[in-house]
């Protein structure tokens, strides 16, 4: 890592440590969100050049802190001048806060920032960016690459989502009656960051924050904070055993590899070790999950010497739980595919048919995609061919499209053999 | 998710417009922009010229011939469009819809699957 690299990940890490203290102490999320901002961008420019202070998270705190106070006095004032009302019961929040108990917070605050930035309020996209920002310690211009989106459009969103909560209370006093559901919220949003970042489909790779490695460095910390709750061990197990395969999973010039052609030699075998673990230690004392399933799933592939040695029965009776769980036909689709695998295509275009006509699949590739696969298996190439077709139409990921046309051509007359 | 909203321009539909309704389409862009703006949705717009300023290049690179537009014939074209990042493909329908003039000009509503 380059000197600019560690400081990088250490304002990074020291984000949401500075937002939490701040956000404790006085409240007004947004403001004390613009405060951390100023000071991480401060602190970019001042650390490199002059090294870094002996307590970089304090030095942070203390710097905006001092902002805090500017930006706290002048909205103070602007609301002496509208409201001439006397006895402002935030007056005596306006005094210097620079002490001991303020630079070295007693609490981690992380967690409690994380569920602010899941309000009921707020759209996806909004949580999302927030998130990055807030907890993230991402800059708004890095966001904004990332997503691909004009930096205003990004400033503009982050500002509106922070005026909603704002305008909402938020501070760490409110009750915790929706906390479960803000957690899930938290772990969408993580799980999206990294889907986003897995599945790229735009843009020089190299000139991209790595959405996947910032996804995994926030759920390994909330991993830490909450150790005993299976569902971010699930969580954290998916994304390790979705990036190990990252490697195998891009051919020469961006082309898709599948899963049963993949050179499993290219898999992160220690981060899949790690998942295991983490897996075996959470099945056997948390509460089962869809995240722990969807590890599950992940693992057997990964356990796999190869594609024929897959335990396509143990996969397909996951699925079965997890379609029990969660009321998605996506995992209906997955399951078809499994049990095509296990029991032959014709038992798996069985499934299939049972949500051929869901209409959340309507404008979906997948099921095109997955009738193509079981039909090409059965020896219908005709079928396979149309489907195959009919799916690279509809996808909506470049790299995915070309891997859906090629196998298209590839059905076109030459038997089944599986290729690669 | 991007969608690009296509505003499909008629210049039959178009002339048939009284100049208030033109106006009023018109004039209404700019508060869509606004209010896209301000949610953070927007990503780019553009108005386009008559098809009649297009021109088409066909072949390879260094033997490619230019010729007039092929559409002026079509009835509809594409007039302008505006660039969204939006939740969700409801999100996409639900601002196409806030477009001034959809009663007079559709607005097509279709997924980016590729930016760089």
């Amino acid at each position: 890592m380059s000197g600019d690299g560690v400081v990088e990940d250490l304002l990074r890490r020291s984000a949401p440590l500075v937002l939490g203290a701040l956000v404790r102490r006085h409240g007004r999320f947004d403001l004390c969100e613009d405060a951390v901002q100023e000071a991480l961008l401060a602190a970019a420019g001042a650390w490199p050049r002059h090294g870094l202070p002996a307590e970089p998270v304090a030095w942070l705190i203390a710097v905006a802190g001092r902002r805090l106070i500017d930006m706290l006095r002048s909205d103070h004032a602007r609301r002496l001048r509208e409201d001439t009302v006397a006895g402002d019961p935030s007056a005596h929040r306006l005094a210097p806060a620079a002490d001991d108990e303020l630079l070295h917070p007693a609490v981690d605050d992380t967690l409690e920032l994380l569920l602010l930035c899941t309000h009921p309020a707020l759209s996806e996209p909004s949580r999302i960016a927030l998130t990055l920002r807030a907890v993230g310690g991402l800059t708004t211009a890095e966001i904004a690459r990332a997503f691909l989106v004009p930096e205003p459009t990004m400033a503009q969103r982050i500002s509106r989502a922070k005026a909603t909560i704002g305008a909402a209370g938020a501070s760490f006093t409110r009750s915790d009656d929706d906390r479960d559901e803000r957690l899930t919220a938290a772990l969408h949003v993580l799980y999206v960051v990294f889907t986003e970042g897995h599945t790229a489909t735009a843009g020089p790779a190299l000139t991209r924050l790595d959405l996947t490695a910032e996804a995994l460095r926030l759920t390994r910390e909330l991993h830490r904070l909450l150790p005993d709750d299976g569902e971010i061990a699930g969580l954290l197990a998916l994304m390790l055993l979705v990036d190990a395969r990252r490697e195998a999973r891009t051919g020469p010039d961006g082309r898709l590899v599948p899963l049963a052609e993949q050179d499993r030699r290219r898999w992160a075998h220690d981060a899949i070790a790690e998942a295991v673990d983490l897996l075996e230690r959470t099945l056997s004392t948390a509460a089962l999950g869809p995240y722990q399933l969807q590890a599950a799933i992940a693992a057997v592939h990964a356990e796999a010497a190869g594609d024929a040695d897959t335990d396509w029965r143990q996969i397909a009776l996951l699925y079965g739980m997890l379609e029990r769980r969660s009321d998605n036909p996506v995992v209906t689709l997955n399951r078809a595919v499994a049990v095509g695998m296990a029991d032959g295509p014709a038992r798996g275009l069985a499934v299939l048919d049972s949500v051929a006509d869901d209409p959340r699949l309507r404008r979906s590739h997948r099921p095109d995609a997955v009738r193509a696969h079981l039909l090409e298996r059965l020896g219908d190439h005709a079928g396979a061919r149309e489907h195959y077709q009919r799916a690279a139409r509809a996808a909506l990921n470049q790299p995915e499209k070309r891997y859906l046309e090629e196998r298209a051509a590839g059905a076109a007359g030459f038997t089944g053999a599986p290729r690669g | 998710m991007k969608y690009l909203l296509i505003i499909q321009m008629n210049p039959v539909t178009w002339e048939s417009l009284s100049e208030a309704e033109r106006d009023e389409i018109a004039g209404g862009q700019e508060a869509f922009m606004e209010t896209i703006t301000a949610s953070g949705e927007m990503v780019a717009t553009h108005a386009l010229a008559d098809p009649s300023q297009s021109a088409v290049v066909r072949g390879r690179p260094g033997a490619s011939t230019v010729t007039d537009g092929p559409f002026l014939e079509a009835k509809e074209y594409m007039g302008g469009f505006y660039l969204v990042d939006c939740e969700s493909v409801e999100r996409a329908h639900e601002l196409a819809a806030m477009i001034p003039g959809t009663q007079h000009l559709p607005v097509e509503v279709r997924p980016v699957i590729y930016s760089a």
